[in-house]
């Protein structure tokens, strides 16, 4: 449909340089360059490492996505950005260079947030969001249960995690097993073939009196690494594949456990599940059979489109295209901490007015 | 030609327009810390100012440094993404250069030093206004006292160290004017400018913060 607004999206909050382009709900290019193996050794995400990849990957990524979606620059009707949250250093190269294409474009600019961008990226997948959303993102950053009625204006917390991501929890144990980094789909991998009730490790905040949506994983973290330290200290070998599989199960079993609470509590029949660890195949699983047996409709996009990626935000600025939410004026800042309940970063119209009539009047 | 010139290196944001004969407009702002939210207001006011349109520009010049490498980023992706966007050349030059250009030291060689933060200046030797002499660095003030000794002195790291720059003198901080002017009398000559590449001159801190990656606003 040629009258859905044409958006480009650039996300760069880690270490992904992101950019992609829809029309409206239609996802038209996703192209991605990631300085993950730069970060590797260091056993986790450099900041000044990932800002200096960003600067260079930049202008190839646009192009990139751009001949892959068959669009020209002309034809967009709008430019999304990650206006946070993430690394400061990181998200201010991808909003430079965000207002620097709009500008010169003469197009409209949304500073927007990255996590409700990771919730609205579903679109791209299942169609138009089900107003209300009950949405679970969980990856190296965030934890999260967040509800939101309309994504471009009111996104609600429930509850997040106190202490680590799920996905930190998941790198930290990949190090402790010497199995590399990312840890994630290292450690999915090796749970595959091992028991997930081989060994009872703690699930956080569960207890009665615990916050309901509230997540800590910092304690199964510990429990975990000390299990395998006194492995080791016995002279006895390590169970790689029980480990991991008895930590993801921890994990998942919590995470999906609240998250199905939340929608039942809130009267809520659909759960979309984004962000890095979505891609985890145990996580799916055992979301689909409990959200089947609540009556819930689980919505989980494809693995590429639950990490990072430029698509996610500019499946959220066509969304504020499409809603008429104001654009974000030529000062926009990155913002290291941007709540979660700002969906993006409105303008102070003056500015933008006068820019436009300079520019193209 | 029509030039923008636009540089973040140093404390200040400062962008110029170079007809290739004069500065048409230009703007600075010092402001350390909000490089990437005036950049572009900055880049919207000269352009303003001189009645132009971005589409109008020719080609982009941007200072790469040294500098603080957040800043110095926002002015070398707007220069980049500029260059995308209107199919114009991105020409980098280097920030110390333009401060050179803007000094008057009087006859003989000078130094420009600039402000490295962690107690350090970035600096390089100029036998003129137009000639650099070798290849800028980092360093301590003490540990270079001795190569910079009877020389005076420009920019903010100069004014910052006396000991080590007892002749020091402003400009303080770069301007895209100069940068400017200097990339017109280049390209003018014939000139080949080198291209937009950040001259960072330390490698990237390589510790992974506690709580890596977490960007849950608490
Ligand atoms: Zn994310």
């Amino acid at each position: 449909m040629a009258d859905e607004p044409l958006v480009l999206g650039i996300e760069t909050s880690c270490d992904e340089t992101g950019v992609g382009i829809v029309r409206g709900t239609t996802l038209l290019a996703d192209a991605i360059a990631s300085s993950v193996d730069e970060h590797a050794r260091f056993g986790g995400v450099v900041p000044e490492v990932a800002s200096r990849a960003h600067l260079e990957a930049m202008v190839p990524t646009i192009e990139r996505a751009l001949k892959d979606a068959g669009v020209s620059a002309r034809d967009l009707d709008g430019i999304a950005v990650t206006a946070g949250p993430g690394l400061a250093g990181a998200l201010l190269v991808g909003v430079s260079a965000a207002k620097a294409y709009a500008y010169a474009l003469g197009k409209p600019l949304y500073g927007v947030n990255h996590l409700a961008s990771h919730i609205c990226v579903d679109q791209l997948e299942h169609g138009a969001l089900p107003e209300p959303t009950m949405a679970l993102l969980v990856s190296g950053g965030h934890s999260s249960l967040l509800l939101s009625s309309d994504i471009t204006s009111d996104v609600r917390p429930m509850g997040a995690t106190i202490d680590d991501a799920a996905g930190e929890a998941f790198d930290k144990i990949a190090r402790v097993l010497n199995l590399g980094f990312p840890g994630g789909p290292v450690i999915d991998r090796y749970a595959r073939e091992g028991d997930p009730s081989a060994i009872a490790f703690p699930r956080g905040l569960t207890g009665p009196r615990d916050p309901a949506y509230d997540f800590s994983f910092s304690g199964l973290k510990t429990a975990v690494a000390r299990w395998i330290e006194a492995k080791r200290a016995a002279g006895e070998e390590v169970p790689v594949r029980d480990v991991a599989a008895s930590f993801q199960e921890a994990v998942v079993d919590v995470l999906t456990r609240k998250a199905v609470r939340a929608c039942k509590d809130e009267g809520v029949d659909h759960l979309m599940i984004g962000g890095g660890v979505a891609a985890n195949s145990r996580l799916r699983a055992l979301a689909q059979e409990r959200c089947e047996a609540a009556g819930i409709r689980l919505r989980v996009p494809r693995p590429k489109l639950c990490t990072d990626n430029g698509a996610m935000v500019a499946a959220l600025g066509a969304e504020m295209v499409a809603r008429n939410r104001a654009a974000s004026s030529w000062d926009l800042s990155a913002d290291s901490s941007l709540p979660v309940t700002d969906p993006h970063v409105p303008g102070h119209d003056h500015v933008h007015e006068v820019s436009k009539e300079n520019l193209y009047s | 030609m029509l030039l923008l010139a636009l540089d973040t290196a140093t404390p200040a944001v400062t962008v110029a327009l170079h007809d290739g004969r004069d500065v048409v407009a230009s703007f600075s702002q010092v402001d350390a810390r909000r490089h990437g939210e005036l950049l572009l207001p900055a880049v919207d006011r000269v352009l303003a100012d001189a009645g132009v349109k971005l589409d109008a520009v020719t080609g982009i010049v941007v200072g790469t440094g040294p500098g603080p490498y957040t800043g110095l980023r926002v002015g070398l992706m707007t220069a980049d993404t500029f260059g995308l966007a209107l199919g114009i050349p991105v020409h980098g030059m280097c920030t110390l250069d333009g401060l050179a250009y803007a000094a008057d030291p009087g006859e003989g060689p000078f130094v420009v030093a600039t402000d490295a933060r962690r107690k350090e200046v970035y600096w390089a030797r100029y036998e003129n206004s137009r000639t650099r002499t070798g290849e800028p660095a980092v360093d301590r003030p003490a540990d270079i006292a001795e190569q910079v000794k009877g020389l005076p002195a420009v920019g903010a790291g100069a004014l910052l160290y006396p000991d080590t720059f007892p002749d020091a003198r402003e400009p303080e901080y770069v301007s895209a004017a100069a940068l400017a002017s200097l990339a017109a009398e280049r390209i003018g000559a014939g000139v080949e400018l080198p291209a937009p590449r950040p001259l960072y001159l330390r490698r990237p801190d390589a510790q992974v913060p506690k709580n890596y990656k977490v960007v849950t606003p608490k």
